[in-house]
Formats: structure tokens, C-alpha cells, sequence
């Protein structure tokens, strides 16, 4: 395995740690969605999926 | 950082936010176009993947440790420029392996960010919806796919990357609406800080495009 290998796997290890505590405290704080908030999230979520397999078919 | 919502605000605060949005957006393009030479000059010198692996390692720990204590002054500037600098240098070899194999990806996956970009943030900035809710869900969506990437440098399984860079491209899409709502919505008041999030957001979708183009592109 050679060194870059291991400093990615390093960086990524850094980067969850990091990430943990902004997690746990994004959980516990942040306000519930209600079912019309979530709707509102994934139409364009929804959309971006359509334009990545369009931009897969594109290149293909 | 999770303000209770609140169906009017003063219009003090609103100005306030336009500032904020309008500053951010000015930083943000002013820092894509840095970044975007930086990743330029990485590709044109033909820097190695080690080398670019050390430039983002330094973007990130001066992200991590740097910017938060300059964001609130003018030192940041700078620091937001080292840093984007950086990522972008750190991009270059990426980019450079893509543009040698076929350039229309690279040119696709530029594109598809910038379309993804805009379209979100045109989506959050018209509806005026409130995304924080999304907080907790995207920050275990995000350390779950780490995880995953993490594991996927050991077990190198193809599929679990491919799932991995497209879970990227969604997270990173459900970033953005986080992010440009929660400027609109007075979360996020710092537009250094709030440049740094769209920055990275854009970055790793850019980034995770790439690998899923050149992977359906047979590259």
C-alpha cells in the first residue's frame, strides 16, 4: 500500500472525527421536519437525480 | 446555528441578510476563479497525485484550524483564498487524469455542478423554505458515506464506490439548500464561513461528478 493510500486514509479517519461532534450536536438541536418540509426537500432533490442519469446518458 | 423559525423578520435583519448573501456569492465566484487557476497550473505543471494529496491535506487543516479563528476578521480573506487555493492545486491531478482520458467529462462535470448549483440555489432562494431540519440528516448521511470511503480504500470494491461518489452528489446537493437557506434565514451571518460551505459543497459534488461520469464513461 503505498503512502498515499494511507495519508487518504488517514485524512478521511481526521475528517470523521472532525465531523462527530457536529453530528451529535446537529441531531440534538436542529427542528424536526414536518412531512410538507420534507416534500419540499426531495422534489429537487428528485430533479438532480434526473439530471445526473441525463449527464450519465450524455457520456455514455 | 438552528434559529427557531419565525414567519417575519425585522427588515433591519433583512437587509442584513441580502448583505450577507450578496457578499458570499461575490466570494464564492471570486474564490471558484482562484481555485479554478490553481487547478489549471496543477494541471498544466503535471503535479503528481502525492503532491496534490499534501496541498489538500494543508487546505483542510488550515479550514479546520485557521479559518474559524479568522472568519470574523479581515485575515480571512486570505485564509479563505490559501485554502481554495489549495483545494483547487489538490484538484489538479483528478482533473488531469480525466482531461487526458476524455475532456468532455471534465468539461460535463463542470457544467452539471454549475446547473445543480444554480438550480438549488434559485430552488432555496425563491421558495424562501427553511432547510434546517436537514441538519442532523445530512451530517450522518455524510459521515456514514466517509465511513464508507473509508473502508473502500482497503476493501476497493467499485460498486460501494460508485454508490459512494453518487450519495456524495445528493448530500452535497442537500448541503447547498442548507446552506443558502440558512443564510436567508439569519443562521449563518459570517459570509466567509458561509463561502467556505458552498466552497466545499461545490468541490466535492464537482469532484464526485467526475468520478461518476468517467466510470459510466468507461474511463
Amino acid at each position: 500500500m503505498g503512502w498515499e493510500k494511507i495519508a487518504t486514509a488517514v485524512l478521511l479517519g481526521a475528517m470523521l472525527i472532525f465531523i462527530f461532534p457536529r453530528m451529535r450536536h446537529a441531531l440534538n438541536n436542529a427542528p424536526k421536519g414536518s412531512a410538507e418540509d420534507w416534500k419540499g426537500f426531495l422534489f429537487p432533490i428528485a430533479l438532480v437525480v434526473g439530471f445526473v442519469v441525463l449527464l450519465i446518458l450524455l457520456v455514455k | 446555528m438552528y434559529q427557531e423559525r419565525t414567519a417575519t423578520r425585522p427588515i433591519g435583519s433583512a437587509i442584513e441578510t441580502n448583505k450577507v448573501l450578496r457578499n458570499t456569492y461575490a466570494l464564492l465566484s471570486m474564490t471558484l476563479i482562484f481555485s479554478a487557476a490553481m487547478a489549471a497550473i496543477s494541471v498544466v505543471s503535471q503535479v503528481s497525485y502525492g503532491i496534490g494529496l499534501i496541498a489538500t491535506i494543508a487546505g483542510i487543516v488550515m479550514l479546520w484550524f485557521v479559518l474559524p479563528r479568522t472568519a470574523n476578521s479581515a485575515t480571512g480573506i486570505p485564509v479563505i483564498f490559501a485554502i481554495t487555493g489549495l483545494l483547487g492545486f489538490g484538484l489538479g491531478p483528478i482533473v488531469g487524469y480525466y482531461l487526458a482520458a476524455n475532456p468532455t467529462i471534465v468539461m460535463t462535470a463542470l457544467g452539471g455542478t454549475a446547473v445543480i448549483f444554480l438550480g438549488l440555489s434559485a430552488y432555496a432562494l425563491t421558495t424562501r423554505k427553511d432547510f434546517s431540519f436537514l441538519a442532523g440528516f445530512l451530517f450522518v448521511g455524510f459521515f456514514v458515506v466517509l465511513a464508507a470511503a473509508l473502508a473502500n480504500i482497503f476493501l476497493e470494491i467499485p460498486a460501494l464506490f460508485l454508490a459512494v461518489n453518487a450519495a456524495i452528489v445528493l448530500i452535497m446537493s442537500g448541503f447547498i439548500l442548507f446552506q443558502t437557506s440558512s443564510i436567508i434565514h439569519g443562521g449563518e451571518t459570517n459570509y466567509i464561513m458561509a463561502t467556505a460551505g458552498i466552497f466545499l459543497s461545490l468541490l466535492n459534488m464537482f469532484q464526485a461528478l467526475l468520478h461518476l461520469l468517467g466510470a459510466f464513461g468507461n474511463e
